[in-house]
């Protein structure tokens, strides 16, 4: 029955236009997009054991590239403009992986959000993208008939993205590849032994979740419209981090319940009709408190919840 | 006969510290090759510079006459050169099957074929399975690595060492902890592979060492004293005051 549920979420999801209103569409698209880029983290963190603190590098640099690639009155074509998004977020994170993969443990988190920060200050100190002010994408990008301005082409594009990135996971898990860096994870020593060159194991899936994040930036460019430096920011890595442990770390769909769980918190607590105009001004200490709780109760994540009436 | 695997003039320092001091040793195919020595004495790093885990200081190895010293420890195991540890290195968390599947893994890798099944791998379950048999555990293949009492997970340690095709099997402590029956079956699977491999044995186990081995190596702090067969070091004299003790 449990293997049903993505195929039933997707269902809905192919379904929920016709109900949809504007605002909750809206909604629906960030979750997915946010869904995109927590699953390609939870290929380092839940599958690789590579915990990373930088990951919004590829996410921001994957949406700058998307309005710096765009001719400035013109619609970009939407495959050529994907491809230039993903690639460009692929190679950063060969760069940066090539290098931080050298470590371990806490270092690796350090040399991660180091690379991060690197990247993110080059946005927020130079003209190049609009410097601290972002930069807007005045005509979005079009392929034929499909045209990524449009709101319901924009959700089928997102949704596809979202199913084609937990397919492509689902399959690389139950593969020679996935089923190595299982290994990895558990035992590094023990693979070397046996025979794998782990860092180039290892490289790729930093590459492939890089790629992956450079996506969902891509999507999250064109869906606003607008880019700043704040998208690259480490809050952003401890963001994705955070709906990863909120869904349960070391499930594709933990990933992305945790990407619904925290946008929907953070939009609970951050509207004035809601909880009052004081805590929604200060909706990061609410929601931090109940990530704290939720973490308290529920170690594993929300998908224990389903886990254990499953038993 | 020509050694399968050779060192020669092998040395690792750490600091000030000679930890393996000119070692020069063959190792043959048919041939259980025990090294014994006290605590310190070096063993543990004469496997870990043989099986790449840490490089060499001075001297050279040589497998089937090609020169592996510079090569890292993943290419000397695609070569042949499988180890197991003294302390038990397994995956606990998946199962005795999938242990040994996925170090068997590492001679067929195929990572990008991502549209194919590991768990329905025909080659790598294959050669998982014969590994499990041959290390006598094939009854536990569906049960959890992490489960097996400890005798049971000596056996599996050797099983993955198996299950990628060594040619040369290095094998730390393999009998630790091990009751008299359990010593005895892991024996028994030693003597079956002494036909195709070549084994370098460590062992604290003296009866156990000379049951099985054809050659005998003893170390002290970092150097051979003796290399010979065991009738000729239970009498060799310099053995007898730097390690057997009067007794034997």
């Amino acid at each position: 029955m449990s293997r049903f549920i993505p195929w039933i979420a997707l269902l809905a999801l192919v379904l929920l236009p016709g109900v949809l209103t504007p605002y909750t569409s809206d909604l629906v698209v960030k979750i997915m997009v946010l869904a995109v880029f927590a699953l390609s983290l939870e290929l380092l963190v839940g599958m690789t054991g590579l915990v990373s603190l930088g990951h919004a590098a590829f996410f921001g640099l994957g949406a700058y590239v998307a309005v710096l690639a765009s001719p400035e009155s013109d619609p970009a074509n939407l495959p050529v403009l994907l491809l230039k998004s993903v690639g460009v977020a692929a190679l950063y994170a060969l760069f940066v992986g090539a290098l931080s993969l050298r470590t371990k443990g806490v270092y690796f988190i350090m040399v991660t959000l180091a690379f991060a920060q690197m990247a993110y200050f080059v946005f927020h100190d130079t003209k190049l993208g609009g410097g601290t002010d972002g930069i807007y994408l005045n005509v979005r990008p079009v392929l034929g008939p499909l045209d990524a301005g449009h709101k319901l082409h924009f959700y089928y594009l997102a949704l596809a993205a979202l199913a084609g990135t937990y397919g492509l996971l689902a399959l690389l898990r139950r593969s020679r590849f996935g089923h190595a860096l299982a290994g990895i994870r558990v035992n590094e020593q023990r693979m070397r032994a046996a025979g794998f060159a782990t860092y180039f194991y290892k490289l790729a899936a930093f590459v492939i979740a890089g790629a992956l994040a450079g996506l969902a930036g891509f999507l999250l460019a064109v869906k606003d419209g607008f880019v700043n430096p704040e998208l690259l920011s480490w809050h952003e890595s401890g963001a994705v981090l955070l709906m990863l442990i909120l869904g349960g770390i070391g499930h594709l769909r933990g990933a992305v319940i945790g990407a619904l769980a925290f946008v929907l918190l953070k939009e609970l607590y951050a509207t004035p009709a809601f909880v009052g105009s004081f805590l929604a001004d200060h909706w990061q200490l609410t929601l931090g408190f109940t990530i704290i709780a939720f973490v308290a109760l529920l170690p594993k994540g929300l998908i224990q919840l389903g886990a254990r009436k499953a038993k | 006969m020509t050694a399968l695997l050779s060192c020669e003039g092998l040395t690792r320092r750490f600091g000030g510290l000679t930890a393996v001091n000119d070692v020069s040793l063959q190792f043959p195919v048919g041939e259980v090759h025990a090294v014994i020595g006290t605590n310190g004495a070096g063993k543990s790093t004469l496997i870990n510079m043989l099986s790449g885990e840490m490089p060499a200081s001075g001297g050279r190895i040589l497998l089937q006459g090609q020169d592996i010293t510079a090569w890292p420890q993943p290419r000397r195991a695609r070569a042949g050169v499988g180890r197991s540890y003294q302390r038990t290195t397994i995956f606990p968390e998946f199962s005795v099957f999938e242990n040994c599947r996925l170090c068997a893994q590492a001679a067929h890798a195929r990572p990008w074929a991502l549209w194919e099944s590991a768990a329905a791998c025909a080659v790598t379950g294959r050669i998982a399975r014969d590994a499990l048999a041959a290390a006598g555990l094939a009854d536990a293949a569906e049960r959890s690595a992490g489960s097996l009492s400890h005798g049971g997970k000596r056996q599996l340690e050797i099983a993955m060492c198996l299950a990628t095709e060594p040619k040369v099997l290095l094998l730390d402590e393999p009998l630790a902890g091990m009751g008299a029956e359990e010593t005895d079956r892991m024996l028994q699977v030693l003597q079956g592979l002494k036909a195709g491999h070549a084994i370098l044995l460590v062992e604290h186990d003296m009866d156990a060492v000379f049951r099985i081995a054809e050659r005998i190596t003893v170390m002290v702090n970092g150097e051979v004293i003796a290399s010979d067969a065991p009738e000729a070091i239970r009498r060799n004299p310099q053995v007898q005051v730097a390690y057997l003790g009067e007794g034997h």
